[in-house]
């Protein structure tokens, strides 16, 4: 009887997951095994798609970036974001103004973003240089060595770790102030309460934030995108998801893009699970 | 009492020195965008302009009105209006009622469902690129603001999630007594729940406005003539079309970037609030 109404009012989303995500999920697997254009039907063809993507040496480097790209941002991100939700955590005055300073950058639009960014990282005249210049070092040509080009994106990715950063502090405001005040009686110093007490109660929502990072940067396209659609200098800054950009929407192999996307997932899949299996007995759960 | 106001002074300064670092990009593109074409790449750098030229906001604004014979500005602007404002309403909507569900009402097969719903919040976008893509060219959808909006109807797994957790923490004797009063679901739904939820509905909506704002990837995708792109779209495209003038770039940037802000600055309280909700915390 009251059933009818639950089936009612889910049923937007019956149709959109049906629609949007199962269905998608099921041809991408059937599409990674053919040759498909969009012009004409797919064509099976087994698993070609997977045993050429072996031999492409664009897919391994595309890969490759991706990962070290994961590799610097997510630990430096992870330190950046919890380090700035602490220190807006605390209470002293102009506390709405001081976290709207923070959290602005990640409003910025990626395209705006990109482009403010490419002219500070500017080997000549860019701020960040003659910042440096300043203080005696002399910076590198950022956005034109293979050295400097991937650093370069994840600085400026740092920019904008206002996202992390909010819901940390939605998990800070969840410990309630009574842990601390015992902390105070022990005569616990701030970096003992914030070890001791702090990091183990918001460590769920640490190891949230760890992988959903680490989801975004597996699958990072706008900036580099924008900034070189080649990835120039030297496809050191072409990305697994500009690379599967290319594939589907300018080479039109739609199959071969899909067999990549799934590789993607594993990935991630596999990067998700190493996580959690570190967080095992890391990450303290409340009342459990 | 002492040792409490070093701390205080210590974190004030902290604060005060990393939020430079952080501003300081945003403010040197305001400042750039009124300066002077050559005060703009002089070298060493111009800090502030002699003389503010706030006539490049206007410039910006219109640039490519001559070749073009309208001002591809205001047409981005309107497109990315209409975008938002069909999105966020779509988000708004689908995600209130779908979440209702999930968290007040009864149904077999609920739980099953909500875990699915979850899962499906660790595909990444390329997974189902592909075949949205190619569905939506069999709808001959493509080159419409339909492939865009459309699916924003639906549903979404985050925004469910989120206004799921918020409307569990609504007592549920509010709900009982309105049945007893004969209000049939779609009542107590429209007029005691939904109005109870309205910060974590502002959230979702929020949200949804920024996403849809700053979408790079779905206009790239879907949206191929000139007099279709939106804001984010059309920033990239000004950007080979005006070279070196950084000023105008900037100006430009900064209109795009102001509404944003402005939104934030006057709902930070309820943004963080909202999250805190979800049951996110610790």
């Amino acid at each position: 009887m009251s059933s009818r109404n639950g089936y009612l009012f889910a049923m937007p989303w019956f149709i959109g997951f049906g629609v949007f995500l199962a269905y998608p999920i099921f041809a991408s697997v059937y599409f990674s095994f053919t040759e498909y254009s969009v012009l004409k039907p797919p064509i099976w063809v087994g698993t070609d798609n997977y045993s050429t993507l072996v031999g492409d040496e664009v897919f391994w480097k595309t890969l490759v970036n991706t990962l070290l790209f994961a590799a610097m941002f997510v630990p430096l991100a992870t330190v950046v974001a919890f380090g700035l939700a602490l220190l807006l955590n605390t209470k002293v005055r102009f506390m709405p103004f001081y976290r709207t300073v923070f959290f602005v950058p990640s409003l910025v639009p990626v395209v705006s973003l990109v482009i403010l960014w490419m002219w500070l990282f500017n080997g000549e005249h860019g701020l960040i240089n003659v910042a440096l210049g300043t203080v005696g070092i002399e910076g590198p040509n950022w956005l034109g060595t293979v050295e400097w080009s991937k650093p370069a994106i994840v600085l400026m990715s740092l920019w904008g770790v206002g996202n992390a950063m909010v819901i940390y502090l939605a998990g800070l405001q969840g410990v309630p102030a009574s842990l601390y005040e015992a902390a105070d009686l022990d005569g616990a110093s701030a970096w003992q309460k914030t070890k001791n007490v702090t990091v183990p109660l918001v460590s769920p929502v640490i190891l949230f934030n760890v992988v959903m990072s680490v989801i975004h940067s597996m699958q990072i396209f706008t900036q580099p995108y924008v900034m070189s659609e080649d990835g120039s200098p030297s496809r050191s800054i072409y990305f697994y998801s500009m690379y599967l950009f290319d594939n589907a929407f300018k080479y039109h192999k739609m199959g071969y893009a899909s067999a990549m996307a799934w590789i993607m997932f594993l990935v991630i899949f596999f990067l998700t699970l190493v996580a959690l299996k570190f967080a095992e007995k890391r990450v303290h759960y409340e009342g459990g | 009492m002492k040792r409490e106001v070093w701390q205080h002074v210590l974190i004030h300064a902290v604060l005060v020195l990393l939020g430079c670092v952080f501003i300081l990009p945003l403010a040197w593109m305001v400042g750039t965008s009124l300066k002077t074409a050559t005060e703009a790449t002089a070298d060493p750098p111009v800090i502030a302009p002699a003389v503010a030229q706030w006539q490049n906001y206007s410039d910006a604004i219109t640039y490519g009105q001559e070749s073009l014979g309208y001002v591809p500005f205001f047409v981005y602007a309107r497109n990315t209006l209409l975008y938002c404002i069909l999105f966020v309403a779509g988000v708004v909507v689908s995600n209130s009622i779908v979440a209702y569900s999930f968290a007040r009402l009864r149904w077999r097969g609920r739980n099953v469902a909500f875990a699915a719903t979850l899962a499906t919040m660790m595909i990444p976008f390329p997974v189902i690129m592909v075949p949205i893509f190619t569905l939506f060219v069999k709808l001959d959808w493509v080159g419409t603001f339909r492939p865009l909006w459309v699916p924003a109807w639906f549903g979404s797994a985050f925004s469910i999630f989120l206004l799921r957790q918020f409307f569990r923490t609504i007592p549920m004797e509010l709900s009982e007594a309105a049945k007893i009063d004969g209000c049939s679901e779609w009542g107590i739904f429209t007029k005691i729940v939904a109005p109870l939820a309205k910060p974590a509905i502002a959230v979702v909506a929020l949200f949804a406005f920024m996403a849809a704002w700053n979408d790079f990837l779905g206009p790239l995708i879907y949206l191929h003539s000139q007099d279709q792109f939106t804001l984010s779209l059309g920033l990239q495209f000004y950007r080979s079309q005006q070279g070196a003038q950084w000023h105008l770039l900037m100006a430009a940037s900064t209109v795009v970037i102001a509404p944003v802000i402005v939104l934030f600055f006057f709902t930070q309280r309820l943004f963080i609030q909202g999250i805190a909700a979800t049951g996110l915390k610790g």
